[in-house]
């Protein structure tokens, strides 16, 4: 692609990097902005200077936070003995969202996965072991993606975390709420079949 | 022999035509339920007949992986139309089309499909093939695919074991590759993938251990009759975890994974021995031995496909006087027109040898002469009416 301008190409190059935007499309965006008024440009750009700049990560739990605590760990009414492991702060905004869940969180920052490079001293275990060697924390739940790398990141923290006195605890995996069993897939529903819950406690979650 | 086999659903072709698929213009032809053979020339096309065949079963080609270059050429697309008759007297029919720079296209009676895997296995058939040699001659990972092709024909988890494991192989491998060019080394870390790689690794092999048990009486029967039980043939499955459990496996292997950065042991470098007489049957092995071995490997393969499967196979035999004697084509031919056997198609290059060798069977039986590309249909027909 040929550009008439060095800035107008340079701009393109930009949006080019952003996941799932190609050249074509970071050229709309750029004439886009081109059409707009300069104040309202400028308001889009300092906006992710700001963002960039003021952003911080939580040092309990390395959630985003605008502060050294997020707003998650210092909330008084949170139980600061159960914390969910998850992944990304993606899964924080998604278990948030349930409105099922009043413990606080650890974000790893990624999982275990030495072909993409990521090894355990890329993550916050280091930091997760250390908060579980407090001994003010009462359970883990282990809430990482159900995909093979996933499963080798809980095994890793699991032995990490054996020798304190905390219960570990993985999410359950099964049939999703709604679904139809004849279109569940075997290794789901097998799972779910040894993995049964007494009907008591499924009337109690109602 | 094995004959004690139980009474399979029938499943025959009985019509398959064709457009601009390899050297064929265009080609109809109508099968008989059990003996079907295809004769001419070098080049005329014989075998193209049956990698169709291939096609509508298992959705490829046995020879070419490139499905646009199976296109006659010059031409921007192929047609491969079979219509299958089970023994009820319904009508199956199964369409493979395939477009240049397009997928391609796989039709059950008019019906698309979404997923060619869910076709895989409806028509089931076996191919004995030369270019089997591969088996004997090429790299053990030859012999554990043909393994691992038999077993999740009948094994359903042993696909995902195998999946999951070559996954966490990887893993492994990547890891160790790092702790090489990181110059560190994390005993933890590598413990997790050390048990997860065992985890899965352990059903591959008991898997594999009760195939090969179950396997080799059958090969060995099939050797035997076609061979006139000349020589004696063993096939040996070949572990490091005959001796020892995985988790030791790995522990012992430990210091040379580090030095070559990937995993040296495992499931993955396990082998199939093939002997005759006590020595390798790779080196003390004739030509024709090797041969009636291949396919006794494949009769054993049918019948593990026809015992486990759900319908009779179809066996295509591809060029039957490569490399063996007159007696042992016979034999051959014995066994196949035998009980437990259903359509056969067969190629070869003299039309007259081939009549001779059903003249006197009295089994129902099919002669096609091929001529570059086209098909003299049904030079010969037994028994005649």
């Amino acid at each position: 692609m040929n550009f008439p301008s060095r800035l107008v190409e340079d701009a393109v190059n930009e949006f080019a990097k952003l996941p799932g935007v190609g050249r074509k499309t970071a050229l709309r965006f750029v004439l886009h902005l081109l059409r707009k008024d300069p104040a309202e440009v400028e308001k889009f750009g300092s906006t992710f200077i700001r963002l960039r700049q003021e952003l911080k990560h939580c040092h309990t739990c390395h959630n985003i936070s605008e502060s050294e605590i997020c707003d998650i760990c210092s909330n008084p009414r949170r139980d600061p003995a159960t914390v969910c492991i998850v992944e990304d702060v993606r899964d924080v905004m998604a278990i948030e969202n349930t409105n099922q869940y009043t413990g606080v969180y650890h974000v790893l920052g990624g999982i275990i996965s030495p072909m993409d490079g990521i090894g355990p001293g890329d993550l916050s275990i280091d930091h997760l072991v250390q908060r579980a060697s407090s001994g003010t924390i009462r359970e883990m739940i282990m809430a990482l993606s159900t995909t093979m790398e996933g499963d080798t990141t809980n095994f890793y923290i699991y032995k990490r975390l054996k020798e304190f006195n905390i219960s570990v605890s993985t999410i359950a995996r099964g049939i999703a709420i709604g679904d139809e069993l004849e279109y569940a897939d075997e290794v789901t529903l097998g799972r779910s079949i040894v993995n049964r819950v007494p009907y008591e406690k499924t009337i109690a979650a109602k | 022999m094995q004959t004690n086999c139980l009474p399979l659903p029938e499943m025959f072709l009985q019509k398959l035509s064709l457009v601009n698929f390899k050297n064929f213009e265009e080609a109809e032809l109508a099968f008989s339920d059990k003996v079907n053979c295809f004769a001419g020339p070098n080049g005329s096309g014989k075998t193209n007949l049956l990698d169709a065949l291939h096609y509508l079963g298992l959705c490829k080609s046995y020879f070419n992986p490139l499905d646009s270059q199976n296109i006659r050429h010059d031409e921007g697309f192929f047609v491969i139309q079979g219509t299958f008759i089970a023994d009820d007297g319904a009508e199956e029919q199964v369409y493979c089309g395939m477009k240049r720079n397009q997928k391609k296209v796989f039709k059950r009676n008019q019906k698309e499909y979404e997923r060619l895997a869910d076709h895989i296995g409806l028509f089931p058939l076996v191919m004995v093939s030369p270019a089997d040699g591969v088996l004997i001659s090429g790299g053990s990972e030859e012999r554990r695919r043909f393994m691992d092709s038999v077993i999740a024909q009948y094994d359903k988890n042993y696909l995902d074991s195998l999946i999951a494991y070559n996954r966490v192989l990887s893993q492994r491998n990547a890891l160790l590759k790092q702790f090489g060019e990181n110059r560190n080394f994390d005993a933890a870390v590598l413990e997790v993938f050390d048990a997860q790689l065992a985890g899965k690794g352990k059903p591959v092999y008991e898997a594999r251990k009760a195939f090969i048990a179950a396997f080799t009486p059958i090969f060995a029967d099939y050797y035997r009759h076609l061979s006139g039980a000349a020589e004696e043939v063993a096939i040996t499955y070949q572990s490091k975890l005959h001796e020892t459990s995985f988790e030791d496996l790995l522990i012992r292997s430990l210091p040379k994974d580090r030095i070559m950065q990937h995993c040296t042991a495992g499931v993955h470098k396990d082998d199939l021995e093939f002997g005759i007489g006590g020595y390798a049957m790779k080196k003390a092995g004739s030509q024709g031995q090797q041969k009636t071995f291949l396919i006794a490997l494949r009769l054993a393969q049918f019948c593990f496909i026809r015992d486990t499967g759900k319908r009779m196979p179809v066996l295509l035999l591809d060029d039957i006087y490569d490399k063996l004697d007159e007696n042992r084509v016979k034999k051959l031919m014995d066994a196949v027109c035998g009980k437990g056997f259903g359509q056969i198609f067969i190629t070869d290059t003299g039309v007259g040898r081939i009549q001779e060798l059903f003249e006197n069977r009295g089994i129902p039986f099919r002669l096609f002469e091929i001529r570059s590309g086209k098909v003299n249909n049904q030079l010969k027909e037994l028994p005649s009416e």
